[in-house]
């Protein structure tokens, strides 16, 4: 049997991919299989945990849903692209510094979604960040951290806009 | 009153002056690469040659194996090999998960693969290795095997019973039995006022960690020697067992742990499925790596506390409880697990029920039975909920029956602070509890008195909240008596390597595998040498470059690892002194080290950097004595032998409003006041806390394995089997009191398990407050919608 394949070109974090890719194959085992980006997670595979969360063209969407095939000519960006842009930076030290993390395995998927209430929902309640992150388990923490974290970042970011610091 | 100030001088005051880092909340340093998404799991590794192997798996839930053809299998692209249970038996040997300290527990011997037959829906059957795993998963079509399906044991009463036996050698399906009664049980009850009694049913929940259990293991031929990297809580146990059933001395054994995507229980077990993949690696002499899927853990990972106990508790018409009754059943699956058995789940019930009280009589009664669904074992908390859940729930009974105030039957009952050293009715010994601070701490913090008023007053307008309490006490710091006494060779001391590199950094390895721990060794080393907290680097979970230890389980990474280091800093700085000392010909008595540098000891004056020590005793020491030989590498040991177990205690509260109309349970606020003696890293010790209470309640509402009446597991997948997410869990506030162990110097009980212990009974407990009056009890976790309402009598 030979399986099918499919040429795809698309953009993976700051590089520039073409290469057949397996038509069943999801984005998430296309990244860490073909191109060793193992910072997204495999926890369910059935879009439930979160953990291997990546965006495609500014979207925060579940990699274990998503077939690579479907990528064809986007911007595909992972937990390793957006730490080393730096767009990450201030909610990765928020993590760390509320201690929103333990094993670490959800944390690639969470901070994408904490990436996406930063940018998308600044002014989100603590209630509404717990109605965001819902979709992204963790088992160690008791969530109220992440959310500290999270509301840390969208706090400083709003007064540092006050303030007039351009981000 | 047992405060932190009478505690003795050398924990006291060593903490808060030469103990800088120990209490602060300092960051963990080595979680900023798990946020960057370069963490190291089993999954991320690559090795050349690296074969990927896949289980066929029972679908049934008993069934003998007639015959089984994997030649279609082996023909498929990719497929390097397909085998059954007797292929990999001839290179691993079977197991019986047995201790000899359970009198008389028994089971049956389990192959790393099953041959002939299999006991539970899940059980592997055969092995297919390709090499990827997408090509192993293919060829999982091409199996062929007929099975003949035979009767099937679900439920726990059925297994009591024993009108069929699961495995006929053993006689019947009873693993393991327990009984004890004190002298004074039947005078207790006989003069009891009055007498409650109440059955309570807790469903099998499982751990779902984010990261499903891996293997990847590697055998040199060349010299016989197997590196395993595995996801596991017991690096040194998983050497002696890999080495014993594979046939590999135990020094050519190496189990390296790297990180860990979640365990809480579930990855201290020896997995039929993982020991097999050890033995292809040793058949095929290349990698091999074996990743559960969903699916896979559901059916696979060990589950836990599928309970009914029945528990009845004597009072005095004043409100003095006399004594406890309890009656538990579990069933465990079709074997016990092996090395720590499934014995000690329904041990630790029988243990601790009753736990926090000052009753003298107790009587109880343990069936631990055998059934044909997925086994189950020590997942965090191990029987505490259980226990918790069904003490507080019973004493919640008897001050109903009383006309009392929960919280102040409680403290009427509750051991005295100053009762200690107490030894408990089940034969526990308690160092130190302050189950009195706690509560008066608990009640000050949720306001008792205000939520009572807006309880009431809320009813009045129809909306029904409720107020739970539960008291708990937890099993930290194992010595020996949990495992070692039993014939199991897990060890219990833990032991810390320290070495101080030439730069003047600390070098620290060691036993424990962990998370939060890693850095609260870092704290300790750095406070007992006297260096900062960057110069610190920690290396544990390999059993290559670590010393002998346990392990990550039972809550004792923390006190006992944390000791070890704790004890190997004070040898270091010791011997650092002593270098000091002869470079600059003074005593090192006069001497010590403050901030990375060696400073007299009274004036403080810096006398040399430690990286002029490291470079002098590493690159000079032609320049030292004739007669001195430096120790910059120095390691220690510790294992609590005192008490069988360092007790913490703590008690928690949850405030619930329930919609009469739905079911449905609204978490408001949850509160946990507990000591878990030297508080490390508050940060840490606080979010670890509620981590454990968001389990807690996890079991307590929503979590539960669901089986058909043929053994077939009902809702394998995250989307059917639910877990707590952000949404629907409260904001939990933490209280400590701490009462450090005198049995180290560090004074650290551990806070592993404490929320995941006490949060059910707190949660069912607030629901019961809430629909008092309204209908039954709620007596049956997890507390669904349908539960609420089948009890509130309107389904």
């Amino acid at each position: 049997m030979t399986e099918k394949r499919c040429d795809v070109s698309l953009r993976i974090n700051a590089e520039q991919v073409e290469r057949p890719v397996l038509v069943r194959q999801h984005l998430v085992d296309f990244l860490r299989e073909e191109l060793d980006l193992t910072g997204s997670h495999l926890g369910c595979e059935h879009g439930v945990c979160g953990a291997c969360q990546v965006m495609v063209d500014g979207k925060v969407v579940r990699g274990c849903l998503t077939l690579a095939v479907q990528c064809d000519g986007k911007h595909v960006e992972t937990i390793e692209g957006l730490s080393e842009s730096g767009v990450l930076a201030d909610l990765q030290a928020a993590f760390l510094n509320h201690n929103a993390l333990q094993c670490g395995f959800c944390s690639s998927g969470m901070l994408l979604t904490a990436l996406n209430i930063v940018q998308n929902h600044p002014d989100a309640t603590r209630d509404e960040i717990r109605d965001h992150i819902s979709g992204n388990y963790c088992r160690c923490t008791g969530y109220q951290a992440i959310v500290s974290a999270i509301e840390s970042v969208l706090v400083a970011r709003r007064t540092g806009e006050l303030a007039g610091v351009a981000r | 009153m047992n405060a932190r100030m009478e505690v003795p001088s050398q924990t006291k005051d060593a903490a808060t002056t030469e103990r800088g880092y120990i209490g602060q909340s300092a960051p963990r340093a080595g979680a900023k690469r798990l946020l960057e998404g370069r963490g190291a799991y089993i999954d991320d590794m690559r090795l050349p040659r690296l074969a990927h192997v896949v289980y066929v798996r029972s679908p049934h839930a008993h069934a003998l194996i007639k015959s089984m053809d994997l030649s279609a299998v082996k023909k498929q692209p990719g497929v390097i090999g397909a085998f059954t249970g007797s292929d990999i038996a001839a290179y691993c040997t079977p197991w019986v998960g047995v201790l000899g300290h359970l009198k008389g527990i028994k089971s049956a011997p389990q192959h790393a693969v099953a041959i002939d037959r299999a006991c539970w829906q899940g059980e592997p059957v055969a092995a297919i290795v390709a090499q990827t795993r997408r090509q192993a998963e293919d060829a999982l079509h091409f199996v062929q095997v007929d099975y003949e399906v035979l009767p099937v044991i679900v439920e726990m009463a059925d297994a009591l019973k024993g009108d069929y036996v699961i495995h006929p050698e053993l006689g019947d399906n009873i693993c393991f039995q327990r009984e004890l009664k004190t002298d004074d049980f039947d005078e207790a009850f006989a003069k009891a006022d009055v007498v409650v009694e109440k059955t309570f049913k807790f469903a099998r929940h499982t751990g779902v960690t984010n990261e499903p259990r891996a293997v990847l293991a590697d055998y040199q031929p060349a010299d016989h020697s197997l590196t395993v990297y595995q996801a596991t809580q017991a690096p040194h146990m998983m050497q002696d067992i890999m080495s014993r059933h594979l046939g590999i001395p135990e020094s050519n054994v190496r189990i390296v742990c790297k990180d860990v995507g979640g365990s809480f229980g579930i990855k201290v077990h020896v997995y039929p499925d993982e020991m097999a993949t050890a033995a292809l690696s040793v058949m095929l002499k290349r990698p091999v790596k074996f990743m559960a899927d969903r699916l896979e853990s559901f059916l696979s990972d060990i589950h836990a506390r599928e309970h009914i106990a029945t528990v009845r508790m004597a009072c005095t018409k004043e409100g003095d409880i006399l004594g406890f009754d309890l009656d538990d059943l579990t069933g465990i699956g079709p074997y016990s697990v092996y090395p720590r058995t499934s014995g000690i789940e329904g041990n630790q019930v029988v243990n601790l029920t009753g736990g926090p009280y000052k009753h003298k009589a107790y009587r109880a009664k343990l069936n631990v039975v055998f059934t044909n669904k997925n086994v189950t074992c020590q997942y965090r908390a191990v029987g505490h909920p259980i226990a918790v859940a069904l003490t507080e729930g019973i004493v919640d009974e008897g001050a109903r029956a009383l006309g009392m105030d929960p919280a102040a039957f409680r403290r009427r009952n509750l051991i005295a602070d100053d009762a200690y050293p107490y030894t408990f009715p089940s034969g526990l010994k308690f160092e130190k509890l302050s189950h009195h601070q706690c509560l008066d701490k608990l009640l000050q913090m949720m306001d008792y008195d205000g939520l009572r008023a807006e309880q009431k007053a809320l009813r009045e307008k129809g909306i029904y909240r409720g107020i739970g309490l539960a008291a708990m006490i937890e099993v930290t710091n194992p010595s020996p008596a949990f495992y070692g006494v039993g014939g199991a060779r897990i060890s219990a001391q833990d032991g810390a390597t320290l070495r101080l590199d030439p730069s003047g950094m600390l070098n620290v390895s060691v036993t424990e595998q962990g998370q939060g721990t890693e850095a609260v060794f870092a704290q300790i080393a750095a406070s007992m040498v006297g260096v900062s907290l960057d110069k610190v680097r920690v290396i544990t979970g390999d059993t290559a470059v670590t010393p002998y230890g346990g392990g990550t389980w039972a809550s004792r990474g923390a006190g006992i690892g944390g000791e070890a280091v704790l004890q190997a800093g004070k040898a270091l700085k010791t011997n650092i002194l002593a270098v000091a000392g002869a470079v600059l010909s003074v005593d090192p008595a006069t001497l010590d080290v403050v901030d990375n540098a060696v400073v007299d000891r009274l004036t403080r004056v810096e006398q040399m950097p430690l990286a002029e020590v490291g470079r002098v005793a590493y690159f000079r020491p032609d320049t030292l004595p004739m007669d001195f030989q430096s120790e910059l590498t120095v390691t220690r040991h510790y294992t609590p032998r005192e008490f069988g177990f360092t007790f913490t205690n703590g008690i928690q509260a949850s405030y619930v409003e329930v919609d009469t109309e739905t079911g449905f349970i609204k978490l408001l606020k949850h509160w946990c006041v507990e000591d878990c003696g030297t508080v490390l890293n508050p940060m840490l010790v606080d979010e670890q806390l509620r981590g454990g209470v968001v389990q807690g309640l996890g079991g307590a509402l929503l979590e539960e394995c669901l089986y058909s009446p043929e053994g077939q597991m009902l809702n394998g997948s995250m989307a059917d089997y639910l877990v707590p997410m952000a949404y629907e869990m409260p904001d939990i506030e933490i209280g400590h009191v701490s009462t450090p162990t005198k049995t180290s110097e560090l004074g650290a009980k551990g806070a592993g398990e404490a929320g995941t212990a006490g949060a059910p009974g707190a949660v069912m407990n607030a629901v019961n407050d809430a629909l008092e009056g309204l209908g039954e009890r709620v007596v049956e976790q997890p507390m669904t919608p349908e539960r609420i309402l089948k009890a509130l009598g309107k389904i």
